[in-house]
């Protein structure tokens, strides 16, 4: 039965020796391969995924063949505002809401299953269990979505050809815009898991993701103008995205600038989570 | 051996545990006691680093659990039925338990078939029974082959052949030196089970003593004496130390005297007993009657007699 030795002891009976003492020491490598294991091991974690993918890819060819088809009656002023990269990643609007309920359920989903016990139990220092779930779910996020990012671009352009409106991933700033969806949507997925994991559950913690997103720039809107152009720009979602935009508004952030405040965004968020992971009750 | 020292915990004005000292000696089963509410699962989350206490300390094998560099080789735990996420199979869940400590897939595999899961392992654990997850549960704790098990409620939801295959499973582990350290609401098996017992009310410390001696100090034993002669016998019998009592009219309940002493009293008066019958008490009875004076800790002096005093009395249909 067992796979540990007896061996006879000083008091009353015998002291039992684990065949693994001294080994199986928790390393973070081996954290990060628990929480991958954990993040491929879910149906709904792939589910959403793939949802990610089709979103990004799908809606990005049907903005550019509506742009092809409306071209000839488009007016010039608006055949100037066109950004061609930017039309065939139109998905980064519905993707960024899949990643970021995703990434709040990969971590509020054990506390509504109570699986965050054994979780804590195997990695006691907490932290690095934190850390694994943003490295992994950040990575998984960036590689799938910077393919179906270009996958999206190849497929969009190939549409947008046909009125030699199309650019090539060569030209200038292209690169960076294609790179910086993935980026962003990466950002994203880690933001939600660092407000999963401050709220610990699933309900709240997408509401926020959402109310980030995609209120919180409408409520903006509503604010007297001057006021407007100081705060947007520092928004999460709108400083992210200026990495993702070919042509700057002109009132925003720099593609450097605005990613980095998402990045601190995110980062602050995290650093919250972790002093609460550390402090709080299991 | 876990031990714990002052442990507290306070959830804002509400004391949970309150100042428990106690030791879990390893080559024994050790059960874990009290009412619902006693504080028995947030001292075992304590011990097991989720909870942290408000002051005092619990150590396993000589370490604070969050201390242990491989934790899931010095303890295992199964801290209530499917601390798993449901839309993950058992398999996937012991690898990725075992991943965090480089525990190999043979050996995920040995624990399935142990605890006799392995036609469901590639189940979804959303789908499982509360006996499938117990067994799941179990699995998990057994997984890193720890030389201490910390069991919440194992046997809850159980078969009656998984319960004794469970109680026969423990007692094997504590045989070869480990320490097990079980909490479970039904008596009988924990009677079955344990050896040692600690018994918890109101987060206090009641008793930490044998599970033999634990009945006997908290349950007088009781003679169940049938005679013809019944109420003589009962006036033989008047005394400070002793109570008599008897729903029939030849039958006569009688506590503080050995059944010995009253073989020979009835003999001296040449009194014809037909049944002299020691009986023990259960662990279930000494139970209720050491932490029923837990539970009065904070009811006023009068509604204690009343709701206790009824109840204090114990029935002809004992043992």
């Amino acid at each position: 039965m067992s796979a540990g030795t007896v061996t006879p002891g000083t008091g009353t009976g015998p002291r039992f020796v684990s065949r693994a003492a001294g080994r199986g020491r928790v390393t973070f490598v081996r954290v990060l391969n628990a929480e991958w294991i954990k993040l491929r091991s879910l149906r709904s974690t792939f589910w959403v995924l793939v949802a990610a993918v089709f979103l990004v890819i799908a809606l990005g060819v049907l903005v550019c063949i509506g742009t092809v088809n409306r071209w000839p009656n488009t007016s010039a002023a608006e055949k100037a505002r066109l950004s061609a990269p930017n039309a065939s990643l139109t998905g980064l609007y519905l993707a960024q809401l899949a990643i970021g309920v995703l990434g709040v359920l990969v971590v509020t989903g054990e506390y509504a299953t109570g699986s965050i016990r054994a979780t804590i139990a195997a990695v006691p220092h907490r932290l690095p269990v934190l850390w694994a779930k943003t490295a992994v779910f950040g990575v998984v996020t960036f590689v799938l979505m910077l393919g179906a990012c270009l996958v999206a671009f190849l497929s969009g352009q190939a549409v947008l050809a046909k009125e030699n409106i199309d650019v090539s991933l060569g030209d200038p700033g292209v690169p960076r815009v294609v790179v910086g969806v993935a980026v962003y949507l990466a950002v994203t997925g880690i933001l939600a898991i660092g407000i999963g994991a401050i709220v610990r559950n699933a309900a709240g913690g997408i509401a926020i993701v959402f109310g980030l997103l995609l209120v919180l720039p409408e409520v903006v809107r509503a604010l007297p103008s001057d006021w407007q152009s100081r705060i947007t720009k520092y928004l999460p979602s709108e400083a992210g995205q200026a990495l993702t935009r070919w042509h700057p508004k002109g009132d925003e952030l720099s593609p450097g600038a605005g990613i980095t405040v998402f990045v601190l965004y995110a980062a602050v968020t995290l650093a919250v989570a972790a002093v609460l992971l550390r402090r709080r009750d299991a | 051996m876990i031990k714990a020292d002052a442990l507290t915990k306070r959830y804002g004005p509400k004391t949970a545990v309150e100042a428990l000292t106690f030791t879990v000696r390893p080559g024994i089963v050790t059960g874990f006691l009290g009412p619902n509410g006693a504080g028995k699962s947030t001292t075992m989350r304590m011990i097991l680093g989720l909870d942290h206490p408000t002051s005092g300390t619990v150590t396993v094998n000589g370490r604070r659990y969050a201390d242990h560099r491989a934790p899931l080789h010095e303890v295992g735990a199964l801290l209530e039925a499917k601390a798993v996420h449901t839309g993950r199979s058992a398999y996937n869940h012991l690898l990725s338990m075992a991943a965090t400590t480089g525990i190999r897939t043979r050996r995920v595999r040995e624990v399935i078939e142990m605890v006799g899961l392995d036609e469901v392992a590639r189940k979804r654990v959303g789908g499982f029974s509360l006996g499938m997850g117990q067994r799941l549960g179990l699995a998990t704790a057994l997984l890193g082959d720890p030389a201490t098990l910390v069991l919440d409620e194992p046997v809850n939801g159980l078969d009656p052949e998984g319960v004794l295959w469970i109680r026969t499973l423990l007692k094997s582990l504590a045989a070869e030196g480990r320490t097990v350290f079980l909490s479970s609401h039904l008596m009988s098996e924990m009677a079955l089970t344990a050896e040692h017992l600690i018994v918890v009310g109101r987060g206090r410390l009641i008793a930490d003593t044998s599970v033999a001696d634990f009945i006997r100090n908290a349950v007088p034993n009781q003679v169940r004496v049938r005679t013809p002669d019944a109420d003589r016998l009962r006036a033989l019998l008047f005394g400070p130390e002793v109570r008599v009592t008897g729903r029939e009219r030849d039958v006569l309940e009688v506590t503080g005297v050995s059944s010995d002493d009253i073989g020979r009293l009835a003999s001296a008066h040449g009194i014809t007993l037909f049944e002299l019958v020691p009986q023990q008490a259960s662990l279930e009875e000494a139970f209720m009657e050491s932490t029923r004076d837990a539970v009065e800790y904070r009811v006023p002096e009068g509604v204690s007699a009343r709701v206790a005093g009824p109840a204090r009395r114990r029935g002809g249909e004992v043992a």
